[in-house]
């Protein structure tokens, strides 16, 4: 048999979920079902007839033929057995003409509209994500299995419960309501940024899949950037943010997939195009008066691009004290306190950090390990051994162990 | 969990303009509240330039109410499981630096 054409995995991961959600929208999100079986069997004749016949010479344009044929053919094969069938249900004629078409803008729109379908207020921000890789990214139940360490069966059953949710939502993809827009945006924004943090911060050591995360959630941010309906000044924060954030993605993973520890990070990695588009982002995000959460973060992460020595670190407590009071995470409660340490001294940072509480979290043990490195190298040791017992993460054991040989000269 | 409120109270110096060094320390102070996840609300500063007192038989008087030459200046609410804790979380307060005091007074929700 003949081999299965290099170009076909490529092109089905970028073309698999425009194509269906141009047909969901077409269809409605109950039957997204039948969107994701035509797509599919264009795929498998895809795979059969290539490679006898040799790829066709616009492979995209030959995909969305068949599969807007393949929709006439359900359409037909649907009104035969509604009008012969089930003469209830017959409805007017001119049915079996699909009235869609694969045009760049109808494509946008429809991924426009399913990102909003995927982020259901009825589905935990942890589903949405899976929702959000499996239908807006195309990624495989192992690859989002992978991207969170869990197992496949997981994260099939995750999903099982929320397409059943999707599929009952009465959200209208078609057209785009300004006010609907607005009534979902917070969560479809709050899913884009775990989305992008789920790659930039994984704990899976996989470092193709995190690039793949973090690049996902840029495109659909930018998508949302486009649109006049669903453009805001939040968005473009976020949009600043994801920017800055991936312009340190080379420096900040070696080789083995470790996290390379800010202050290490050869500097002529950061890739200064993305600064750069990071900065024309947060120019336009300030120019209202909204200040948002990602407001903030966006100006840490600028702050994080500057060079030492100006006044940096006092800006960047001062905007993690302003994030800390509008909404509590250990994270940021975490990363303040290692801002404060940077400004007032590690003595300081330690009572600060003491004030916590948080034992039973990873970061909070690294970071006391890390403040107590210059005062108390055994107290420091005993933090990273405890940091190492709670981490999940094979790549980050491997950094927290680094640490606590170059303390004890030992392995823990 | 309970709720208390922290009540700033300043001495009677109306013309008080913190310096950005206060401004910031005050912040670190909420800030570090905040990050022990027992802010419960930010709170607000009341104004001592627009501002009135009420008494009976409609007699308004300019400024606000003093009592030993003290005004209340703001309050911050916070989360914390006894009144002990909280008072703890007002000790480390840079009020007491500029001579201000702090009343901690457990919230009574309404039935």
């Amino acid at each position: 048999m003949a081999e299965i054409p290099e170009i076909l995995p490529g092109l089905f991961r970028r073309e698999y979920t425009k194509m269906t959600a141009v047909l969901c929208r077409h269809f409605g999100l109950k039957h997204i079902e039948i969107a994701e079986d035509i797509v599919s069997e264009t795929f498998l004749k895809a795979s059969e007839t290539w490679p006898l016949q040799g790829v066709p010479e616009n492979p995209t344009a030959w995909l969305y033929t068949v599969a807007k044929n393949k929709t006439k053919d359900y359409l037909k094969h649907t009104r035969i057995f509604e009008t012969q069938v089930s003469p209830t249900l017959l409805r007017g004629p001119g049915q079996s003409e699909p009235a869609f078409d694969f045009s760049a803008e109808t494509i946008a729109d429809s991924q426009l509209a399913m990102i909003f379908a995927v982020c259901n207020p009825a589905n935990s921000p942890e589903s949405q994500i899976s929702l959000a890789l499996q239908i807006l990214c195309g990624f495989s139940i192992t690859e989002i299995a992978d991207a969170f360490l869990s197992k496949p069966e997981t994260i099939k059953k995750r999903l099982l419960r929320a397409r059943a949710n999707l599929r009952n939502d009465q959200f209208r993809l078609e057209p785009l309501h300004p006010t609907e827009v607005q009534t979902r945006l917070d969560v479809v924004l709050r899913t884009l940024y775990l989305l992008f943090n789920e790659g930039y911060f994984s704990k899976s050591g996989n470092a193709l899949i995190r690039k793949d995360l973090c690049a996902e959630a840029m495109r659909l941010t930018h998508m949302l950037t486009e649109n006049a309906v669903t453009n805001s000044r939040l968005v473009e924060a976020l949009l600043a943010l994801m920017c800055y954030q991936s312009s340190r993605f080379e420096a900040r993973l070696d080789g083995h997939g470790q996290t390379i520890l800010f202050e290490a990070q050869d500097q002529d990695m950061w890739d200064t195009e993305l600064i750069d588009r990071g900065h024309y982002y947060l120019v336009n995000a300030c120019s209202g008066s909204v200040v948002s959460k990602y407001h903030i973060e966006a100006g840490i992460a600028y702050w994080h691009t500057t060079p030492p020595g100006t006044q940096k670190w006092e800006h960047i407590l001062h905007l993690y004290n302003q994030l800390i009071v509008i909404e509590y995470s250990a994270a940021t409660a975490l990363n303040r306190t290692f801002a404060f340490a940077k400004v007032y001294g590690h003595e300081a940072g330690l009572a600060e950090a003491r004030k916590l509480g948080l034992e039973n979290n990873t970061y909070y043990h690294s970071l006391l390990g890390y403040l107590y490195t210059p005062v108390s190298a055994e107290q420091a040791a005993e933090h990273y051994r405890r940091a190492i017992g709670l981490s999940q993460s094979p790549a980050e054991i491997r950094t927290l162990e680094y640490e606590y040989a170059r303390l004890t000269g030992t392995t823990p | 969990m309970k709720e208390f409120a922290l009540i700033f109270r300043l001495n009677n110096q109306t013309d008080f303009r913190p310096t950005p060094e206060q401004i910031q320390e005050r912040m670190n102070w909420l800030a570090g509240i905040a990050a022990q996840n027992k802010l419960a609300d930010k709170g607000n500063t009341l104004s001592n330039e627009s501002a009135k007192t009420v008494y009976a038989d409609n007699v308004v008087t300019d400024g606000p109410f003093t009592e030993i030459k003290e005004f209340v200046s703001g309050y911050v609410i916070v989360k914390t499981d006894t009144i002990e804790e909280a008072v703890e979380l007002a000790k480390a307060n840079p009020i007491f630096k500029i001579g201000g005091n702090i009343e901690v007074r457990e919230i009574v929700q309404r039935k």
